[in-house]
């Protein structure tokens, strides 16, 4: 390198438009998402076809029309509408104010085991670790906190529910020290070994359900007893469904985040993840990360299981996650597994998730259709190149490609 | 072929690659492209190849002007590149690796026609003396072996012109021989060869004529005849170079590496080091010189602790440390090692971090388990500024800097911390001329200072310069210790092959650690 390369302090200017930049490809990921979710509501509404023939004008404002009223019904259902929060305030009655927030509530209520699934899989990451087991790694966890939360009664909230809380934590990071310790002491391929253990944890669960002393007295499905109100996470606002695990998600991400950056065991994670050879010429010892980084990872996918058991269900069933545990993976793709970008991409996701109910019931047009927007940002984000092809981005000249995991064969 | 660069310009942002870089390579000539890591060299392959469209200027082809916009037109062309990373695909047969993309293919259901380019690719290892066996899995061949490969496949597809891109960057000083007898026979047969390096013996003695570049510009062409080595690496440099190191008489102290009856098997278990004795004293360097492969990689990782020896015991300064790499650290073993890319540093993390690589879990890096990020910071800037590292920041990524500067990363963290033993395994391997300058002065700074040095190389030449003993390494024992003085390359060369000399037969008592005969 020449000499106009010596060391110069990186000027603040230009760390901003690093961030900057780090965030266009998302955000241009996002945009042509929706775009090309507009082409498919347009092209599903078959009418518009027969309509193109006669007056192709008409159709084709029709058609924007019907685009701008779902994605209309979709942002409103997910952030709520400006008329009624001026509404609501200007009554002046709080249950009015708390209804107009209601929107906003499901789509952090949404949003909150997707934080914690996100950090699951991107501190994997960060270690060269793929855990593909954050959905069995939260079921666990929810079927602690769920036995902790009906089990021990009489405890004021303020000791019941960080009980209960720990307890997920601890249920995931079991399920995650399994995986870990085969790998450290055998080689077994994380990647495998959580896929499988994801079935186990279906299996067992179904199987604690039917539990005698687990399974809610008078009931022959598998369901869990109710747990006590104490072990709940009390609402953010008085009557809305979204709670204080939002805020612990919030705190988990930074957690995360001090630990892979400011902490030294964070330093061994990713000095493991990127190069084990040069950890261990560097005197880390891979096992003890591999192993604490499955079990960190699982912990954190546990507590997603807690956000749903004593945030929103109360009780266990076999069906609390849609595939939280797999959306995470996504989550920590799109945000390039930095904590920080797992809230926005969980937020996202959430608010597509809470707008979709509201969208298809003001246009008929079906909830899947926010499924093709999720995957399709998906897509665009694990293809860059896609999308600085598309909107003729110049790539920098430093790619900094992320490595997310050592791949099948490492 | 006659291939003409004219005012060939490559801008990067922020960087100008190429400046106006004018090259001829004339029929049946070798030319040889000398220049520092980061001087253009590859950058204008890379343009000659099609892997990048030149900013400015034009390339020429037999007084034809062509423009490339992909290497396939390239090869088209006739213009065939050995990279230094080899391209092939480790599980495929030499055969395989060479037809792959240019398959030729018989029959009705068009299965790959292996005897026909079985046939041509011995016809080719034949006229030029490439020694390949064509049914050979790719993966199990040597490194000099895959290369030969590599010049096949370009021959295979009917290149006039070879580029060969820093190709004894890998090989042993008798594969090096080999190749250049292999290039000799292409030039015989009017192939054109454009050879990338950095290492000016081997201009002197293969190149036609040599052109230098220096920071994206040619800063001259020249010839063997006319040049000297010294002509040449201050031409690269841009200012004297000394060729030779500096250095006053060793001083030895007390033993600080101390090695007995050392047995280490290799990956595969075989013993690769075999009963080895060996001392090292403070305050002197001790080059282990050796063809490569001859348990000299077995040996280092023993003693940083990366490989549990078999039997044996090695003491640092007198005690026994458990021989794990925190806790020889600890001890004020600094180890330089031999692959920078794959142990030295971490790619993905920034220079700052890996300056700190094995010293964050100490204050000041950090207290408790908090990393002070901004005492890391401090020591970054300050060793970037005091080992002359170029990078543009701290914050950099590592993997974007240049080899010679990661190196100088490496050296800068493992140089900066109290040192009482120093192991450097090929220390300046790949690197040019000015950062080897500068690893040599600063590994005999290090033995001024009291430390004591073990220092592999398989370069003669740098083990000539650099040692105060030679301890010859050969199936993994030390055949015998040579003064410097005593030391001639003939000699060492016949030690390192395994042939004692006769008048040494009882080689003179000068060193406490002679161990064994030759092995048999």
């Amino acid at each position: 390198m020449t000499d106009e390369l010596r060391a110069a302090p990186v000027p603040p200017a230009s760390r901003l438009k690093g961030a900057a930049r780090s965030l266009l490809v998302p955000v241009l990921a996002v945009v042509s998402a929706l775009m090309i979710g507009a082409i498919i509501i347009v092209l599903s509404d078959l009418t518009f076809f027969q309509r193109l023939g006669a007056d192709p004008g008409a159709a084709l404002a029709d058609a924007l029309g019907s685009v701008w009223t779902a994605y209309g019904a979709l942002v409103t259902g997910a952030l709520g509408s400006p008329g009624t929060y001026l509404d609501a305030f200007a009554s002046g009655d709080s249950g009015q104010i708390a209804a107009a927030f209601n929107p906003l509530s499901e789509t952090l209520l949404a949003a909150t085991p997707l934080i914690f699934t996100g950090l699951a899989v991107a501190l994997g990451f960060q270690c060269g670790l793929f855990n593909i087991g954050a959905e069995g790694q939260l079921y666990l966890g929810a079927a602690t906190a769920t036995f902790v939360g009906f089990a021990v009664t009489g405890l004021p909230w303020y000791i019941h529910l960080p009980l209960a809380a720990a307890a997920g934590f601890a249920g995931g990071a079991i399920w995650g020290f399994i995986p870990g310790i085969l790998k450290a002491r055998t080689g077994a391929h994380e990647v495998i070994v959580t896929i499988m253990l994801n079935y186990t944890a279906f299996r067992l669960i179904e199987f604690i359900l039917k539990f005698p002393g687990y399974q809610r007295e008078g009931r022959f499905d598998p369901i869990s007893k109710v747990t006590e109100a104490t072990a709940w996470y009390p609402p953010l606002i008085e009557g809305l469904r979204a709670n204080w695990g939002f805020v612990l998600g919030l705190a988990a991400a930074l957690a995360v985040s001090w630990l892979l950056f400011r902490t030294t065991k964070g330093f061994e994670f990713r000095a493991v993840g990127f190069n084990p050879t040069a950890a261990r010429y560097a005197g880390m010892s891979i096992a003890a990360s591999t192993v604490m980084a499955m079990m960190i990872s699982g912990g954190l996918a546990g507590l997603a299981g807690t956000s749903i058991v004593l945030g929103i269900t109360r009780s266990l069933t076999s069906g609390i996650s849609p595939g939280f545990g797999f959306d995470g993976i996504a989550i920590a793709l799109m945000a390039r597994s930095r904590p920080r970008g797992i809230i926005f991409a969980a937020l996202l996701f959430g608010a597509l998730r809470a707008g979709a109910t509201p969208m298809q019931s003001a246009t008929g047009i079906p909830i899947d259709l926010v499924v093709v927007v999720q995957a399709l940002v998906i897509m665009f984000v694990a293809a860059p190149a896609l999308v600085r092809g598309i909107y003729r981005i110049r790539v920098p000249e430093a790619t900094g490609y992320e490595v997310f995991s050592k791949g099948w064969g490492a | 072929m006659r291939l003409e660069l004219r005012g060939i310009t490559k801008r990067f942002p922020g960087v100008i690659a190429n400046q106006d870089v004018d090259l001829v390579v004339e029929p049946g000539e070798i030319h040889a492209l000398l220049g520092e890591n980061g001087a253009g060299k590859t950058t204008l392959m890379n343009v000659l190849y099609g892997l990048y469209q030149p900013d400015e200027g034009e390339i020429r082809i037999d007084d034809r002007v062509v423009t490339f916009h992909d290497p396939g037109q390239a090869i088209a062309a006739g213009i065939g590149m050995v990279h230094q990373h080899f391209m092939l695909v480790p599980v495929f047969t030499v055969t395989e690796n060479v037809m792959l993309g240019v398959e030729s293919v018989r029959g009705p259901l068009g299965q790959l026609d292996r005897p026909t380019a079985r046939r041509r690719i011995i016809e080719i290892s034949e006229a030029h003396n490439l020694k390949v066996d064509p049914d050979a899995t790719v993966e199990d061949l040597p490194v000099g072996v895959r290369q030969r490969v590599e010049i096949i496949k370009t021959l295979y597809r009917r290149s006039d012109l070879l580029v060969l891109d820093e190709p004894t960057a890998v090989l042993t000083p008798q594969e090096d021989e080999e190749l250049f007898e292999i290039m000799r026979s292409l030039k015989a047969s009017g192939t054109s060869i454009v050879f990338i390096t950095h290492k000016l013996n081997e201009v002197l003695e293969i190149a036609d004529r040599i052109t230098v570049l220096r920071r994206g510009r040619v800063v001259g062409t020249t010839t063997p005849a006319e040049a000297t080595r010294e002509s040449l690496a201050s031409m690269m440099v841009g200012r004297p170079v000394e060729l030779i190191v500096e250095k006053t008489p060793a001083h030895p102290g007390v033993p600080v590496l101390e090695i007995h009856g050392l047995v280490v098997r290799d990956d595969r278990g075989h013993v690769a080091v075999d009963g080895l004795d060996l001392q090292v004293r403070a305050g002197e360097i001790v080059a282990i010189a050796g063809v490569q492969g001859n348990g000299q990689t077995e040996l280092v990782d023993a003693i940083t602790g990366l490989r549990h020896p078999v039997a044996g015991t090695i003491r640092f300064g007198g005690t026994a440390v458990r021989m794990e790499p925190r806790p020889i650290f600890e001890a004020g073993v600094a180890h330089v090692p031999e692959d920078r890319l794959e142990d030295g540093c971490v790619p993905g993390l920034t220079v700052a971090d890996n300056l700190v690589l094995n010293t964050y879990c100490r204050a000041p890096f950090s207290h408790g388990i908090r990393l002070d990020r901004d005492a890391i910071e401090r020591s970054a800037t300050e060793l970037v500024a005091n080992f002359d590292i170029r990078t543009p920041s701290v914050f950099v990524d590592i993997g974007d800097l240049s080899g010679g500067n990661q190196q100088k990363v490496i050296v800068a963290r493992e140089f900066s911390r109290p040192v009482r033993l120093l192991v450097a395994a090929q220390p300046t391997r790949g690197l040019d001329v000015g950062s080897v300058e500068y690893i040599h002065r600063r590994i005999v700074a290090k033995r001024d200072e009291g430390a004591a040095v073990l220092f592999v190389s398989t370069e003669l030449d740098e083990v000539l310069a650099l040692a105060d003993r030679i301890a010859v390494m050969y199936q993994g024992r030390i055949v015998d210790i040579v003064e410097p003085a005593r030391a001639t390359p003939q000699l060492l060369g016949m030690l390192m092959g395994g042939s004692l000399p006769l008048e040494s037969a009882a080689p003179a008592g000068a060193s406490p650690a002679v161990a064994g005969g030759p092995a048999t």
